[in-house]
């Protein structure tokens, strides 16, 4: 790790407090200025693309894509996730800066969905990550996916979408249940 | 008076990166309806920039990473305190004194080296790659536009902004954008390259290297270079209104002309794809090149 200190946090992250004076500016400006992390991890994010562009026009609500997670508000779980995916979505998730939002598509991070029975799929997401908005169906489309961002933006302006915030109290639960999954883990303690 | 003069500036900075940011919201409004949908609001940028300076930041690079957003909002603002608003005004000329053009060119290359810097040290494989795109494309469109800033040099026997624009006084065919077509035309295509408009836009470069040299770059560090950056676009058209298109009278034409100037980039960017590094840099040191030589030419024949 040596030369690598500057790139990780090298102990656990701390709690971080939230609100101060501005803090119902604050929500009102993040509730309208969500910037999605490009990341597809499953079939789903082929119903993000028709939701991002002319045709359901996401900007509308000031949504963008954004090509690094550094700069992401939310990350969408887009399907299906693999064991293989889950240890990308976690460095992903922990790269982007609080405060941060996890939207979850489709049946598949539910429950497993088609993939129940599989050896290598995830069955429930929120046991590895804390999941502020779920939008079901197999696919959702995309009228689905915006009244699931509408929703997302509700919660956010009442404060009540602190998903960030329960990661860093509940890290160590989190991990426990990361590492049942992840066997090799070959990657920084802290991916901050 | 000095202090008359630090405060007008000020305000007049402020007023500068507010309408940078208007200008971006615009700008995205015009994309949209260009595209067929209906797009932000156009203050979208105001609330993208409240929210990245109130986000959190967990990251450290080191000293220059720190260093490197405020670099570049200081290139920009130092940019737009060199450029006069309104020429002869005395709260709306900013800094400006006499030989700023030349210190102006320096000068504007400080946001690109300082984020050079920063960029390389955070340590991600696609800033260095963003870093050496921007250089070179530097290297590119510096060339046609100090040909055209020469051409203008030497037709007006000054090397002030105040001077060329007193030079272009009396009615619109005084205006270097007529007396000066060629000259005129390398600058505005070297402007396409300084504003990272769509043929030429291989810093960024968006779906192909991320975003970078920002690529590392979050939160507050965002917002500052965000704010850099509009600030930066609104000094240079301050500057092309300046040089061109005959300076203003008074803050409305000063609106106007910039206005129609941000156009230019705008339109162009929403309709062309990408060019190679090598493709974009070829293409400033022949055509635009080409352009501001015949009229370096012309000037030297006519005297």
């Amino acid at each position: 790790m040596g030369k690598d200190k500057n790139y990780f946090l090298n102990e656990k992250p701390e709690k971080m407090t939230y609100g101060g004076v501005f803090r119902k500016i604050n929500d009102w400006a993040r509730a309208r200025s969500l910037w999605v992390v490009a990341y597809g991890t499953g079939c789903g994010s082929i119903e993000l693309r028709p939701t991002f562009t002319s045709r359901f026009d996401a900007e509308r609500l000031g949504m963008r894509m954004v090509g690094t997670p550094r700069q992401a508000d939310v990350l969408i779980i887009s399907g299906y996730l693999t064991v293989k995916t889950l240890k990308r979505v976690i460095r992903v998730y922990e790269q982007m800066q609080s405060p941060k939002y996890v939207v979850a598509l489709g049946a598949c991070p539910i429950n497993g969905g088609m993939y129940y029975d599989s050896y290598n799929a995830i069955n429930r997401l929120d046991l590895y990550l804390p999941v502020d908005v779920w939008i079901t169906g197999c696919m959702p489309r995309p009228e689905a996916i915006l009244a699931g961002f509408k929703r997302l933006q509700e919660l956010i302006d009442s404060g009540k979408a602190d998903g960030w915030k329960k990661y860093i109290e509940n890290l160590d639960w989190y991990r426990e249940n990361q590492r049942k999954i992840i066997k090799n883990w070959r990657m920084p303690n802290y991916n901050w | 008076m000095m202090w008359a003069k630090i405060f007008y500036a000020f305000l007049a900075l402020l007023g500068g990166i507010a309408y940078g940011l208007f200008l971006g919201g615009v700008s995205r409004k015009i994309t949209a309806r260009m595209q067929n949908r209906r797009g932000p609001t156009i203050w979208q940028n105001f609330i993208d920039l409240w929210k990245l300076f109130r986000k959190k930041t967990a990251i450290s690079h080191g000293v220059m990473f720190y260093l490197a957003p405020m670099f570049r909002l200081v290139g920009g603002a130092g940019t737009f305190l060199l450029v006069p608003i309104v020429v002869g005004s005395p709260y709306l000329s900013n800094f400006s004194f006499g030989g700023d053009l030349i210190v102006l060119m320096y000068f504007m290359v400080l946001g690109c080296l300082g984020m050079a810097l920063g960029a390389a040290e955070s340590g991600h494989p696609h800033a260095p790659i963003g870093v050496t795109r921007g250089l070179s494309q530097m290297a590119g469109y510096e060339l046609p536009f100090v040909i055209s800033v020469v051409v203008l040099m030497v037709a007006d026997k000054t090397t002030s902004i105040e001077g060329i624009v007193r030079a272009q006084q009396g009615g619109i065919l005084h205006w270097h954008l007529f007396t000066h077509p060629f000259a005129a035309a390398a600058a505005f295509i070297s402007l396409l390259g300084m504003m990272g408009s769509y043929p030429f836009q291989v810093v960024l470069a968006p779906q192909e290297i991320a975003i970078g040299p920002p690529t590392e770059y979050s939160s507050t560090f965002l917002s500052y270079m965000f704010s850099g950056r509009s600030v930066f676009a609104v000094a240079k058209y301050l500057l092309f209104m300046n040089l061109f298109l005959g300076g203003a009278s008074n803050l409305l034409w000063a609106f106007v002309k910039t206005f129609v100037i941000f156009l230019w980039p705008l339109f162009i960017t929403n309709v062309f794809p990408r060019f190679r590094l090598e493709q974009s840099v070829l293409f400033f040191w022949t055509w635009p090149s080409l352009l501001g030589l015949i009229d370096l030419v012309r000037i030297y024949l006519v005297r």
